[in-house]
C-alpha cells in the first residue's frame, strides 16, 4: 500500500487539485516517466524514422522498433512483425474489418460478436456484414454479464467466419471466457478477434494462450499517450491481407501503375509513424511492470469492494454486472432512481468528482440491460480508499440536489 | 447561478412536475429531437392555427436540464406567432452559447432566461438547446415534421 502511494506521486495531475478521477476506463492518467520518455524522444532522437540514413533518423528508428519489441513481449512474446502500431483500438479493429473481414466473409457467412461490445468492435462488423451480405449474430450474457457455454456453442456455427469479442466489457467490467470461446471458434474454422482495450491495463495478457488471432488495444488506457494503439495479428493471416492504408513507408517498389508492399509489419503502417508515442507506450509498459499486475489487481479489488459495499447501502442505486467485486476490473456501472446520469455527473463534477455518464459507446448493451444510459465509476491502482469514500459521500447528496427528499 | 442552485430553484420543478409533457391529440407538427451522444430524446408536438402556435407538448426522456428546458420553452411559445417563436429560439441559443448577453434580449425569454448560466457549462449546452433547436427546425422545415 505504501508502495502504491509512492507511485501516485508520479502523477502530477492527481496532485494538482482535489479532483477524484474515477473515469479510468475511458482513459488513464500518465505518470511523469511516460511524459518524460516522449519529451526525451523529441529532444534527442527526433527525425523521421525508418527512412533517413543519418544518426538522428536511425536513433528514431531504433527507439520505435525497440518499442515494438517491448509490446511484443508485453502480450506474451510474439514476433515483432506481428505487432502493428495504430492510433488506437478502434483503428486496429477497423484494420481487421477492412483488410481481413471484407475479403474473407462472404454472402451467407456469419460474424459473431457479443451485445456487450464497445461500438468500436461492433460497427466495423456491421459494415462488413452489410457490404458482404453476411449475418451478424449476437452473443448475449446473463444478468451477471457471463456468456454461457450453451450460448456460444449454439451461435458459433460452421458458417461463422469471425468471432469478435471484448476481453473485458467496458460497461459490465466482466472478463469474457475468451480462451474457451476461441477454442470452440477455431474448431468451427473461425478467426478470433479480441478487443483488449479494457484488459491490458489490468492483467497480464498472453495472446497465444488466449487463442486470439487478432488482439487490439489502446495505449491511452494503460497510461501511454493518446494516439498510439496496437494490433497484434497472427503472421500467416497478416501476410495474406491487403494493406489498410496505402502511401509512404509501406512500399517496396512503386511504378506508375503498380506497387509491391513492404514486409510486415510496415505493410500496415502507411505514412510517418507515431514514434514519439510508441516510445511513450514502451515507457508505460515498463511502468506497469514496475507497479506489477498483482499489486494493481489487489488495489483495484479493494477499492471496488469498498465502492460496491457503499453503493449497496444506497437503496436508490442499482449496480449492473456481477455481485463479486473481483469480477469488475475496477469498473462499476450503476443508475440512480429518478436521476439522469448526466445530471448526476454534473452535480458530482461540482464537487470535483469525475465519473462517466451516458451510453459508454455501447448502445445495444444499454437497450439489452434496459437502461437508457448509466453512470460509471472506474478505478485504477493509483486511486485511494479516501477517494472512494469521498465519491460515496458526494453521491449520497445528489438526490437531494435533484429535488428528492431533503 | 451555480449548478446546484440552478437545479434546486429552476430545473427540478419543471423536470419533476412538467406542465406540457404528454401526447397531443391531432398535432399539426411533430418532430423528434435527439442528442445522440447523451441520449436526450424528445418528440415535440405543436398545434398551429394559421400563423400562431396554439399548443405545444412533448414526450420523451433525458436529463433534467433537457426536459426542464423544453417544458419552459413550451410555456413561452404557446400563443406566439411562428416567426416570433423562431426569433426566441435564436435568442435562447445565442444566450446559451454566450453570444447574446444584453438583458433586454434575454428578458424576452422570460423564465427560460434562468438557464443563462448553462453558458458556463459547455457539457450541458446541447441538453438546454435540444427543445429550442427542434422547435426551430420544425417551424422552418415543416416538411420534416408532418406526421
Amino acid at each position: 500500500m505504501s508502495n502504491l502511494a509512492e507511485f501516485r506521486e508520479d502523477f502530477d495531475i492527481l496532485k494538482s487539485g482535489d479532483y477524484v478521477y474515477f473515469d479510468n476506463a475511458a482513459t488513464a492518467q500518465r505518470p511523469n516517466q511516460v511524459l518524460d520518455a516522449v519529451t526525451n524522444f523529441y529532444k534527442t532522437a527526433n527525425a523521421n524514422p525508418l527512412r533517413g540514413l543519418y544518426d538522428w533518423s536511425m536513433a528514431a528508428t531504433e527507439a520505435y522498433e525497440d518499442a515494438r519489441k517491448k509490446v511484443a513481449g508485453f502480450i506474451g512474446g510474439v514476433g515483432t512483425e506481428e505487432i502493428i502500431f495504430t492510433r488506437n483500438t478502434t483503428e486496429s479493429l477497423n484494420l481487421v474489418a477492412y483488410s481481413y473481414g471484407m475479403d474473407n466473409v462472404g454472402e451467407g457467412d456469419e460474424i459473431v460478436i457479443t451485445v456487450m461490445e464497445h461500438h468500436s468492435n461492433m460497427l466495423p462488423w456491421q459494415m462488413v456484414a452489410k457490404k458482404n451480405h453476411a449475418k451478424l449474430v449476437y452473443l448475449e450474457p446473463d444478468e451477471e454479464g457471463v456468456i454461457s457455454k450453451e450460448e456460444y456453442e449454439s451461435k458459433i456455427t460452421d458458417r461463422t467466419r469471425i468471432v469478435a469479442l471484448g476481453h473485458v466489457s467496458n460497461v459490465m467490467g466482466v472478463t469474457n471466457p475468451v480462451k474457451e470461446i476461441a477454442e470452440y471458434a477455431h474448431k468451427k474454422g473461425a478467426v478470433v478477434v479480441v478487443d483488449g482495450a479494457q484488459s491490458t491495463p489490468h492483467m497480464k495478457v498472453d495472446v497465444k494462450e488466449l487463442g486470439a488471432d487478432f488482439f487490439a488495444f489502446s495505449g491511452h488506457k494503460m497510461m501511454a499517450p493518446m494516439g498510439i494503439g496496437v494490433l497484434y495479428g497472427r503472421k500467416e493471416l497478416l501476410e495474406n491481407m491487403q494493406p489498410f492504408l496505402t502511401g509512404g513507408e509501406m512500399i517496396e517498389y512503386v511504378t506508375r501503375e503498380d506497387a509491391t508492399y513492404a514486409e510486415l509489419p510496415h505493410k500496415f503502417e502507411a505514412g510517418t509513424v507515431n514514434a514519439g508515442d510508441a516510445v511513450g507506450l514502451a515507457a508505460a509498459i515498463d511502468y506497469l511492470e514496475k507497479v506489477g499486475f498483482d499489486a494493481i489487481k489487489e488495489q483495484e479489488e479493494k477499492l471496488t469492494k469498498r465502492l460496491m459495499e457503499g453503493l449497496a447501502k444506497l437503496p436508490y442505486i442499482k449496480v449492473y454486472g456481477s455481485k463479486d467485486p473481483s469480477k469488475h476490473c475496477g469498473i462499476v456501472t450503476f443508475t440512480m432512481d429518478g436521476v439522469h446520469p448526466h445530471d448526476m455527473s454534473s452535480v458530482l463534477n461540482d464537487d470535483h468528482v469525475c465519473i462517466r455518464a451516458g451510453h459508454h459507446c455501447a448502445q445495444p448493451l444499454m437497450q439489452f440491460i434496459g437502461a437508457g444510459s448509466t453512470s460509471r465509476a472506474s478505478v485504477y491502482f493509483y486511486n485511494t480508499e479516501e477517494e472512494v469514500d469521498r465519491f460515496l459521500e458526494k453521491l449520497s447528496l445528489v438526490r437531494e440536489v435533484m429535488g428528492y427528499g431533503a | 447561478m451555480e449548478l446546484k442552485q440552478l437545479y434546486r430553484e429552476i430545473v427540478n420543478e419543471h423536470n419533476m412536475h412538467p406542465v406540457h409533457k404528454g401526447k397531443m391529440e391531432s398535432a399539426d407538427l411533430v418532430l423528434r429531437g435527439v442528442n445522440p451522444s447523451c441520449g436526450d430524446d424528445i418528440t415535440l408536438q405543436l398545434k398551429i392555427d394559421g400563423d400562431v402556435i396554439t399548443d405545444a407538448m412533448y414526450e420523451g426522456s433525458g436529463c433534467a436540464i433537457s426536459q426542464a428546458s423544453v417544458d419552459m420553452m413550451a410555456d413561452q411559445i404557446i400563443g406566439k406567432k411562428k416567426d416570433e417563436a423562431i426569433k426566441l429560439a435564436g435568442t435562447f441559443m445565442g444566450m446559451i452559447k454566450g453570444e447574446i448577453t444584453d438583458e433586454e434580449s434575454i428578458e424576452a425569454l422570460d423564465e427560460a432566461a434562468a438557464l443563462q448560466d448553462v453558458a458556463h457549462m459547455p457539457a450541458r449546452v446541447k441538453c438546454a438547446v435540444l427543445g429550442w433547436h427542434t422547435m426551430q427546425e420544425m417551424l422552418e422545415h415543416p416538411e420534416k415534421a408532418n406526421e
